[in-house]
C-alpha cells in the first residue's frame, strides 16, 4: 500500500510518498528526510528525546504515525534558529549549561518551546520541572535546564513587550 | 510492527463499518496502540484512523450544567479548559497527573479510557498471558507482581487498569456515548471496564466495531467542586503510573458530609468505586475517625495477588489523606505537582 501525504516541515511544504503506513513521524524525520535533530531514545514515549512540535504543540514523534498527520505543520530543532541566530531557548541552554552529552537536548529544547507557548508554568521552577518531566536527561543536567527554561521564557516575554511597544 | 492496512474513514458510520471487520482496531493518537504494536503485543490487520472524524472534538455544555466531551478532545485541552477545570477540578487534577505534557497533548479522551494494562507480561510476547493470548497462563502470578491488583482479580489475571482519568470519572458517574453497528448507546464508565473472571481477554463492554464518540458528565457531579481531590502515589515524583490512587469528592454542609464519592486507581482491572465507604461517610462529620472507617470498608475485600499486600494499607492511608485534603477544600489553583499526596501547599517542593 503506498500513498502520499503533505507536511509542512520547518516552514517548507513537502509532498511525501509513503510506501508503508508503519512509519512513525520520528522515523520519517530521521531516516527519510535526514533531519536527525530529533533523537530516538526509547521509541516508547518514555524519554522525550524525540519531542517535536505538531501544529505548535509538543508531542512524542516516536508514538505518532506519520500517515495520520497528513496536512500538519511540523517544527523540529533544525527549524528554530534563524541562520546563525539562535532561538532564545537554544541560547539559554548554552548560557545555563543545560546539557552535558547533548543527546536529550533537542528534545528538551523543543519541549521547552512548547512549554513556554502553553503558558502554564509562570515563573515557578516547580511548575517548570513538573511540565518538563516528560524529558529525561541521563546526564542529570536538570538544574541548568530549569534555569534555561525560566530565562528563555523571560527573554521571549520581554521581547514580545518590546515588539508591542 | 506487523504490516497492516491503514484506513481513514470520513464519517463515524464509515468508521464503524470498517472496524466491524475482524482484526480491526481504532487509532486515536496512538500513544498506547503504537507502543503495543511495536512490541508485537497488538497485531491488528486493519488500523482505522479516527483522528479526522468530524464532530468528535468539541466540549459542549448543556443548559442543565452537564457536559458532553468529544472522544477526540486531547487530554491537555480538557484539563486546561477553564470551565471544565473549575466545574470538575478532580478530573482535571487526575488528567494532569497522568503521563507527560507531550503525551497529554496527544492523548485523546477515548484513547485514555480504552488504554490497556501496563502489566509487563502482557506487553512481552514471550510471556504467558491470558489477557493477550487466552489460555496461555499468567506469568504475573509468580512473577514481578508488586504493582498488580488487590481487588477484583481472578486466578486468570491480576492486571490493573492504568488510567488516572477514569478514577474520578467513575466516582462522578460519567457515561460514555458509543456508536456501533446497531446504532448509539450509553455505557457508564463503571460498566466499561470488565473484571477478568475467566475471560480477561474481554477487557471492556464494547462490542466489535463500537466506537466511543463522547464522554458525558452529569450536572450533579458539579456539586462536588468545592471539596474534591485526586491523589496518586508514584514510584517517582512525576511521569509515572499510579501505584495506588484515590479520587475523593465531598459535599459538606452544616459540619456534615451531605454526600460522598470515592474511587481507587491502580488496585483493579477497572477504576474501583467504593460505594460502601461512600455510604458510611454520608451524614457523618468529616473527621479522621469517619475517614478511617471509610478506608477500612473500601478495602474490606482486598487481598494480595502476589508481593503486593503493601498496596492495601497504602490505599487505606491514601483514602484518609484524600478525604482530609478534600475537606480542607479544592485548592484555588491547580497544585504545581498535581495529585501529589506529599505537597500540602500548592508551592511545596518536589519530594521534600
Ligand atoms: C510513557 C507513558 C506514560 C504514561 N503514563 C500515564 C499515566 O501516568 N497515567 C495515565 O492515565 N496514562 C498514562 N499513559 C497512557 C496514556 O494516557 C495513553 O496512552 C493515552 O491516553 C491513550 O490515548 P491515545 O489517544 O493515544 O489512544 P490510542 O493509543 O490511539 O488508543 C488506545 C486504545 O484505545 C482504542 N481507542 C481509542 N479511541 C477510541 C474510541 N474513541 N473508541 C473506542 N476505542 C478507542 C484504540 O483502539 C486502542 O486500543 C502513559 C503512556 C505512556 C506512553
Ligand atoms: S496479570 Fe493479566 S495481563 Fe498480566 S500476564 Fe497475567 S493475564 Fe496477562
Ligand atoms: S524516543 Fe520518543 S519518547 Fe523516547
Ligand atoms: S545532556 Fe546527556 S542525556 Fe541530557
Amino acid at each position: 500500500m503506498s500513498f502520499s501525504i503533505s507536511l509542512t516541515i520547518n516552514g517548507e511544504k513537502r509532498a511525501i510518498a509513503l510506501d508503508d503506513p508503519r512509519v512513525t513521524l520520528l522515523d520519517l524525520l530521521r531516516e527519510r528526510l535526514h533531519l536527525t535533530g530529533a533523537k530516538k531514545g526509547c521509541d516508547r514515549g518514555q524519554c522525550g528525546a524525540c519531542t517535536v512540535l505538531v501544529d505548535g504543540r509538543r508531542i512524542n514523534s516516536c508514538l505518532t504515525l506519520a500517515a495520520s498527520l497528513d496536512g500538519a505543520d511540523i517544527t523540529t530543532v533544525e527549524g528554530l534558529a534563524n541562520g546563525d541566530d539562535l532561538h532564545p531557548v537554544q541560547a539559554a541552554f548554552i548560557a545555563h549549561d543545560g546539557l552535558q552529552c547533548g543527546y536529550c537536548t533537542p528534545g528538551q529544547i523543543m519541549s521547552a518551546v512548547g512549554l513556554i507557548a502553553e503558558g502554564h508554568a509562570g515563573d515557578d521552577p516547580e511548575r517548570v520541572r513538573e511540565l518538563m518531566s516528560g524529558n529525561i536527561c541521563r546526564c542529570g543536567a536538570y538544574k541548568g535546564i530549569t534555569e534555561a527554561v525560566l530565562d528563555a521564557q523571560k527573554t521571549l516575554k520581554d521581547g514580545k513587550r518590546r515588539d508591542a511597544a | 510492527m506487523n504490516r497492516f492496512e491503514y484506513v481513514r474513514p470520513a464519517s463515524v458510520q464509515e468508521a464503524v463499518t470498517a472496524a466491524s471487520q475482524p482484526g480491526s482496531v481504532y487509532l486515536a493518537a496512538g500513544t498506547n496502540l503504537l507502543d503495543l504494536m511495536k512490541l508485537g503485543a497488538a497485531r491488528p490487520e486493519r488500523v482505522i484512523d479516527i483522528t479526522r472524524l468530524p464532530g468528535l472534538g468539541e466540549i459542549d455544555w448543556r443548559p442543565d450544567g452537564s457536559v458532553r466531551i468529544g472522544a477526540m478532545v486531547r487530554n491537555s485541552d480538557l484539563a486546561y479548559d477553564e470551565r471544565f477545570a473549575r466545574t470538575f477540578p478532580v478530573v482535571a487534577e487526575a488528567l494532569l497527573s497522568g503521563a507527560s505534557a507531550q503525551l497529554r497533548n496527544a492523548a485523546t479522551v477515548g484513547g485514555n479510557l480504552m488504554q490497556q494494562t501496563r502489566c509487563a507480561y502482557f506487553q512481552d510476547v514471550a510471556s504467558a498471558c491470558n489477557r493477550r493470548a487466552p489460555g496461555s497462563g499468567c506469568d504475573a502470578r509468580e512473577g514481578e507482581n508488586r504493582l498488580h491488583a488487590v481487588l477484583g482479580w481472578s486466578e486468570s489475571c491480576i492486571a490493573t487498569h492504568p488510567s488516572d482519568f477514569c478514577v474520578p470519572l467513575v466516582a462522578l458517574d460519567a457515561v460514555t456515548e458509543v456508536a456501533g453497528p446497531n446504532g448509539m448507546r450509553d455505557v457508564a464508565i463503571d460498566a466499561l471496564h470488565a473484571l477478568p473472571g475467566e475471560t480477561p481477554e474481554r477487557e471492556t463492554a464494547l462490542q466489535p466495531g463500537e466506537l466511543i464518540t463522547a464522554l458525558k458528565l452529569p450536572s450533579d457531579a458539579a456539586a462536588f467542586a468545592d471539596h474534591a481531590r485526586y491523589l496518586k502515589v508514584r514510584e517517582r515524583t512525576s511521569f509515572a503510573f499510579a501505584v495506588v490512587s484515590a479520587a475523593a469528592a465531598l459535599r459538606i454542609d452544616g459540619g456534615k458530609i451531605q454526600s460522598a464519592r470515592l474511587a481507587l486507581g491502580g488496585v483493579a482491572a477497572k477504576p474501583w468505586r467504593a460505594r460502601d465507604a461512600e455510604a458510611v461517610l454520608e451524614n457523618a462529620p468529616p473527621t479522621q475517625e469517619a475517614f478511617a472507617k471509610a478506608a477500612e470498608l473500601a478495602l474490606s475485600e482486598a487481598r494480595p495477588s502476589g508481593k503486593n499486600a503493601f498496596k492495601i494499607e497504602l490505599a487505606r492511608r491514601l483514602i484518609v489523606r484524600a478525604l482530609s485534603l478534600s475537606t480542607e477544600g479544592t485548592p484555588e489553583a491547580m497544585p504545581a505537582l498535581p495529585a501529589s499526596p506529599f505537597a500540602t501547599v500548592p508551592s511545596a517542593n518536589h519530594a521534600r
